[in-house]
């Protein structure tokens, strides 16, 4: 059980909305916004999954993105919470995973596994299309969501949603089609990037994501390009492992 | 869904198999793909990372006209689609809005000249390994479908696989079934990783790492997403001295 305040609600939409300026990097914004959710309702990890053209939901952002987490997020594409959630239009709210067994066979008990008690979805809308979900895992220690919680991760959600569009009026539907799949692919060069520097530097894939995240940060590059350069310049590699 | 990715992985391979040498194999993908999508033609450009333009063939000696334009002019929907990782869709080439027809001052005027009335241009793309971009291109004005863009995308897809793939089929004349899109128990994000992992292993291009990923699995007769769960277990390494 979770009651926000209006003070912590407040300060976390300026800092979002502070975070949309106009050379933004994607990816980034959607950690910092899953990370957020996360602290804001006690939950153990929270994800966003898009949904590409052709139904298939794909991992975009977490809270935290190990392998097992990351693993919990796509397996949804065949079942899950966020499946249902992208189907209805509607969020799934408060499933208690250790009677879930029934609704999604295969999901359920890897997440009671992992060591998540609850899950909720919420859709990510765009008009009268839902083009993802934002999923909330909860542990013993808290992420069961109280009712006045929903309609604050629901706008977290829907904040995710105007991210994506990046530009702020789109005149086309084919504008947006064209972002989603930008967005999906910048996400494929940060695990190209990952890879690289995981065998360059003999780490896991999980801690070269550190490793990578933390080098933008330090530099105040965008996430995204600096995976870019990763897998695209030897020379950038290089200079990462030396850092 | 899966059905149609079914067709039309086959409509490519088909023209990988039946045309030896790669302008004719080029030349093939572009009747295929302008056949599935209702189109009046298509056109590939092959490209290096640098935006240097290697060859060009197109489903006709019009389209290639088309095609070849973009380069005489310097600018056009496969430069922007290649420099901005994203499809670029006009659906209405006289559209004068800097997102439509506007967008290009000279390449608009001189294509509808040609009998162009939509354009819609698609990376071809993993990531940050980039070998090009496939135009498709309609002699009447209007948006794809959803239906239609989700097959472009896979035409894509499937064209990258079978580009990566050619010294394979050239060797074996047979196209073996690796990709599994097993999203559920190797999750896709894997194969990337691995990726970027032989690419430091041999000191290779992002892409050429996915061309050896993939020899691999037709060598061993194994699912890519088993193949790339070993790389990054580090049960698997690629090394420079056995090709």
């Amino acid at each position: 059980m979770t009651t926000v305040s209006p003070e912590r609600l407040a300060k976390i939409f300026v800092e979002v909305a502070d975070t949309l300026v106009d050379d933004f990097d994607l990816i980034e914004f959607l950690q910092t916004l899953t990370d957020r959710a996360a602290s804001l309702v006690g939950a153990g990890a929270v994800g966003l999954l898009l949904a590409d053209e052709r139904g298939k939901l794909e991992f975009m952002a977490g809270s935290d993105e190990n392998v097992t987490l990351v693993e919990l997020f796509q397996l949804q594409t065949d079942e899950g919470p966020c499946l249902e959630a992208v189907r209805t239009g509607r969020p799934v709210i408060n499933v208690d995973l250790g009677a879930a067994a029934a609704r999604w066979p295969r999901f359920a008990p890897r997440a009671a596994a992992a060591g998540f008690q609850s899950v909720h979805a919420f859709p990510l809308r765009l008009r009268s299309q839902v083009i993802g979900a934002l999923n909330v895992f909860g542990t013993s220690l808290g992420g069961h969501l109280a009712e006045a919680d929903v309609p604050v991760i629901q706008a977290l959600t829907d904040v995710a949603a105007i991210a994506l569009l990046q530009e702020r009026a789109i005149r086309r539907g084919e504008v947006l089609s064209e972002q989603l799949q930008g967005a999906l692919n910048s996400r494929v060069v940060i695990e190209q990037a990952k890879g690289a520097v995981a065998q360059s530097m003999g780490l896991t894939v999980d801690d070269a994501f550190a490793v990578i995240r933390g080098y933008a940060r330090r530099h105040s590059w965008k996430l995204t390009d600096v995976a870019h350069a990763i897998v695209t310049d030897p020379e950038a590699l290089a200079r990462l492992k030396e850092s | 869904m899966e059905d149609r990715s079914a067709i039309i992985t086959d409509l490519i391979t088909r023209q990988a198999a039946a045309h030896g040498d790669r302008p004719g194999f080029l030349r093939g993908v572009c009747g295929a793909a302008a056949e599935v999508l209702s189109a009046s033609g298509a056109g590939i450009s092959i490209m290096t990372d640098d935006g240097t333009r290697g060859e060009t063939a197109a489903s006709d000696s019009a389209c290639e006209r088309i095609e070849e334009l973009q380069f005489i002019l310097g600018e056009g929907p496969c430069m922007d689609a290649f420099t901005s990782r994203r499809p670029v869709l006009v659906p209405d080439l006289g559209d004068p809005a800097p997102d439509a027809g506007g967008r290009w001052p000279f390449y608009t005027p001189a294509a509808s000249a040609g009998g162009l009335r939509a354009v819609f241009a698609f990376p071809l793309q993993i990531g940050a390994a980039r070998l090009g971009v496939l135009d498709v291109f309609r002699d009447r004005p209007g948006p794809l479908t959803a239906g239609e863009f989700a097959d472009a995308l896979t035409v894509a897809d499937v064209t990258v696989a079978a580009l990566l793939d050619r010294h394979v089929q050239a060797r074996d004349g047979l196209v073996r079934e690796i990709d599994d899109n097993n999203y559920a128990d190797g999750y896709r994000a894997q194969l990337f990783q691995a990726q970027g992992m032989v690419m430091v292993q041999l000191g290779v291009s992002l892409a050429e790492a996915m061309a050896r990923i993939r020899a691999h699995a037709y060598a061993q007769e194994r699912r890519l997403s088993d193949v790339a769960r070993d790389i990054v277990a580090r049960r698997l390494h690629f090394d420079t001295d056995k090709p």
